[in-house]
């Protein structure tokens, strides 16, 4: 009688935490794409949460103050770890990516300050949705830079 | 050449923690107190031999020592010289050098304690932390090695930890400098205090085991190691909370938390740890959970491990991912293999793990510190899976699916509140029996003051529901603390004749860990005042003004004054300030801000500095977006007004304060009775 008690209790507070994760989960994930594998999914995923991952193209990012809209490029990388180190690793492949004109693109808009970290060859991580226009409004943008800080050989120096 | 010495002491000190490894265990096999004791002293050992190869790691760091590959990495010419030393953690080869470091020092620490009642978990522990320290040396070695120096090959620079052959050392002009968002106070004392409080859970994680390999398995362990994770939770707390005010200070978007993976993972072994500290007293009160509490240490421990390898490698996508490495695999390899052998050793001690009462009633303080421990590890499920997440759903659909803030927001917030909750009534009930009517009494002064400042709040200050509910929880919390404070002082004055601070201090004093818990419990709620008001009420704006003109956010008037840009060829950095003025809704000048955006040229990276102005109230937070630099027509500023954020770091602050309160040592009391025993032997010898 006694652990019935606190078994029901439990099982009630485990029912409560499936349910919080699940519907949470269901209203709010985002699909993690590329961007070849955004284009190949077309006009089905206007208007989702979206994430994707790209290289920055330096020359392409254009920034307005007065109104604090970005607008930039980014060119396809791809998602597989083991595709990226066959590479030779992230660095070289946002590089590659960025100099390779056939490589699929995309152009992204966020509002807001231009991040610290925005600059050619970073890998930027934008959480946002499809325009039907093809353009990438993003709400989010994270970025990384492993040409200046993890490349593991100095290339130029010297 | 001083870098192959670094590198030689380093495999040096790997021999040394293996011998010890295999004298403590051999020694115990065949019950010889002499390889024991010399499995000790190759333990102290290590201590002395990691301090030199961090020295000389430092003195290559120090002096510019660019052949080296991690001091190419991390420094620059321009470096001050305290950043050049702290560059020591700012990659990941140092890293992983730092937490070896520390885990020795620990383990000397512990080492040199009086072991004299607990002779047998000594070998064990020594076990459990030099293999821990084996594993991240043999890193450090094999994969990770701090001292690889870069030489010139017919293929091109490549770092080597041995001189190939047909190459020359090759010395770079400068190095590439350590990224500018480090160079930061916070920064600087961040990654120690959390290293601090990572490494010093491997402790009680030692002596769990040790409990568990020997059968002692009463609560003998718990009582040796309840101060050692007190000092780790301070370290972890602090780590977490000097984290979070850099990224409010330096990266700029106005918040400091953003559920990033690596945010996460150093926040989950802080919500078993928090658990775990909590599950121990009722072992220690009422000898029950046995088997819980060795689940959670052993949890805390692999998830420390879990942090340390996340933090500073590029798994997950996150804004932390400084350093990216192939040790993946060996760091899962690690923590699977502990996992399932702590475990295994729980199932071997199960019988002898059984609880010595029985749990019966619903409101009984155990019952309601297990569901404080079922909502801090909810907590940590939901953080786990938030985590794991992309990986899950690209194994079983293909598809990489992600979750972001919105989703630990919504589903930690209710487990949060019901942790606040319980923080309001479990310090009410009693230890095996409580009910509605006792807590009740104890309850309703409190609850009836909590409900006023509601209803004060709901006319004066918001009628957003959750922010009501919140602000509910957090009056009733401080309310009953308070109360419960005030009687026990109340109750001393009255039977002490002690004036009323005397009362306070020597009640804390008399019994701190229940005090400083409550000090801890306060300091919470006034932390969830700065996260209630940043989240449901921060606003903000944007605009590009000239000279003089203003702009006005929640009652603020935000007029823009003056920029100025100049360059700093000493530190390689080109400044651009600006000064504003703040005003209130009448018309007071309440300060001069100066956001900034420095640029550093050795990295080709700006840094932003926004300008705040702190009240209790709230604090305004500028950013300097963009300026003309010839006439300073137009200068554009991004500007966040943050209600009672400020409550958040005058919380972290007190926290710390009740942490130390209560993890404070005091004098052994058994030692104290042994050592009046042996002078009752004395005397009685002299008779």
């Amino acid at each position: 009688m006694k652990i019935n008690k606190f078994f029901i209790g439990g099982l009630l507070i485990l029912g409560a935490v499936v349910y919080l994760i699940v519907s949470s989960t269901a209203s709010t994930s985002e699909y993690f794409l590329t961007i070849n594998e955004l284009h190949a999914k077309g006009s089905s995923i206007v208007d989702k949460n979206l994430r994707v991952a790209g290289a920055v193209i330096g020359d392409t990012v254009k920034y307005d103050p007065a109104t604090l809209t970005l607008t930039f490029e980014v060119a396809h990388v791809s998602g597989d770890n083991a595709q990226l180190e066959t590479e030779g690793g992230l660095a070289k492949a946002l590089h590659q990516a960025v100099l390779d004109p056939s490589r699929e693109r995309m152009t992204v808009v966020y509002v807001g300050p231009k991040p610290d970290l925005l600059r050619n060859e970073a890998q930027a991580i934008v959480t946002g949705h499809l325009g039907a226009d093809g353009i990438f409004y993003a709400d989010e943008l994270l970025l990384k830079c492993p040409t200046k800080y993890e490349e593991a050989v100095p290339n130029q120096a010297g | 050449m001083i870098a192959d010495f670094g590198y030689g002491v380093l495999v040096v000190t790997l021999l040394v923690t293996l011998y010890s490894v295999f004298a403590a265990i051999y020694g115990e096999s065949k019950k010889s107190a002499a390889l024991v004791e010399s499995a000790r002293r190759a333990m102290l050992l290590t201590w002395p031999l990691l301090t030199l190869a961090a020295g000389i790691l430092i003195y290559l760091l120090i002096n510019n020592h660019f052949e080296v590959q991690f001091v190419y990495e991390v420094t620059s010419r321009s470096m001050p010289t305290y950043l050049k030393v702290t560059a020591w953690w700012g990659g990941q080869a140092g890293s992983l050098l730092f937490w070896s470091w520390l885990m020795s020092a620990f383990a000397s620490l512990v080492t040199l304690r009086k072991w004299d009642r607990d002779r047998e978990f000594l070998p064990w522990v020594i076990v459990v932390a030099c293999v821990t320290l084996a594993f991240f040396l043999g890193m450090t070695i094999f994969f990770e090695n701090p001292f690889a120096q870069l030489f010139q090959t017919v293929d091109g620079i490549t770092p080597h930890t041995f001189q190939p052959a047909n190459s020359i050392l090759f010395t770079p002009q400068d190095g590439r400098g350590l990224n500018p968002l480090l160079r930061h106070p916070g920064m600087v004392i961040h990654p120690p205090m959390l290293y601090l409080g990572f490494v010093s859970f491997v402790i009680p994680y030692a002596f769990a085991m040790a409990a568990l390999i020997t059968g002692r398995t009463d609560d003998r362990w718990i009582r040796i190691t309840r101060r050692w994770t007190l000092w780790a939770w301070l370290f972890l707390s602090a780590g977490l909370v000097l984290g979070s005010r850099w990224a409010y200070d330096v990266l700029g978007w106005g918040g400091f938390w953003g559920w990033d993976p690596v945010e996460i993972a150093a926040f989950m072994p802080w919500l078993t740890g928090t658990a775990f500290l909590h599950s121990v007293m009722i072992q220690e009160k009422r000898g029950m959970l046995k088997h819980w509490n060795m689940l959670l240490i052993i949890l805390t421990y692999d998830l420390v491990i879990f942090g340390t390898f996340l933090t500073r490698s590029g798994v997950l996508s996150s804004v932390h991912a400084f350093a990216q490495s192939a040790i993946g695999p060996l760091f899962f390899g690690f923590i699977g293999l502990t996992l399932v052998t702590s475990v295994a050793l729980i199932f071997y001690r199960w019988g002898a793990l059984k609880s010595e009462t029985e749990m019966t009633s619903m409101l009984s303080r155990e019952a309601l510190f297990l569901l404080n421990n079922l909502l801090f590890i909810s907590i940590l499920v939901v953080c786990f899976w938030g985590v794991i997440y992309p990986l899950i759903s690209e194994l079983f659909t293909g598809q990489k699916v992600t979750v972001g803030p919105p989703f630990y927001l919504r589903a930690t917030g209710p487990l949060f509140a019901g942790l606040i909750f319980l923080m309001g009534i479990a310090p009410l009930s009693a230890w095996g029996h409580s009910t509605i009517k006792t807590i009740g009494r104890a309850l309703w002064k409190p609850a009836i003051g909590a409900g006023i400042i509601t209803v004060l709040l709901f006319f004066y200050y918001t009628r957003n529901l959750y922010a009501i509910l919140g602000f509910f929880l957090i009056a009733l919390v401080i309310l009953v603390t308070l109360y419960e404070y005030w009687r026990g002082a109340y109750a001393r004055q009255k039977a002490q004749g002690e004036n009323v601070f005397v009362a306070f201090w020597n009640l804390t004093k008399r019994n701190r860990r229940r005090y400083g818990g409550y000090i801890i419990h306060l300091s919470i709620s006034l932390m969830a005042i700065g996260i209630l008001g940043i989240n449901l009420f921060q606003k903000e704006t944007q605009g590009t003004i000239g000279i003089n003109d203003s702009i006005q956010l929640s009652g603020y008037t935000i007029k823009y004054k003056d920029v100025a840009s100049w360059d700093n060829d000493a530190l390689g950095v080109n400044f651009t300030r600006a000064t504003v003025e703040i005003y209130d809704k009448d018309g007071h000048l309440l300060g001069d801000l100066h956001p900034r955006k420095d640029f550093y040229f050795d990295s080709q990276q700006p840094m932003t500095i926004p300008g705040q102005l702190a009240s209790l109230k709230d604090e305004v937070y500028i950013i300097l977006i963009d300026w003309q630099p010839i006439n300073q027509a137009s200068t554009t500023f991004k500007i966040f007004v943050n209600p009672l954020i400020n409550w958040m770091w005058i919380g972290s602050l007190l926290f710390i304060v009740g942490i130390i309160i209560a993890a404070w040592p005091d004098e052994d009391p058994e030692r104290v009775a042994v050592r009046a025993g042996k002078e009752l032997k004395q005397t009685s010898a002299a008779d």
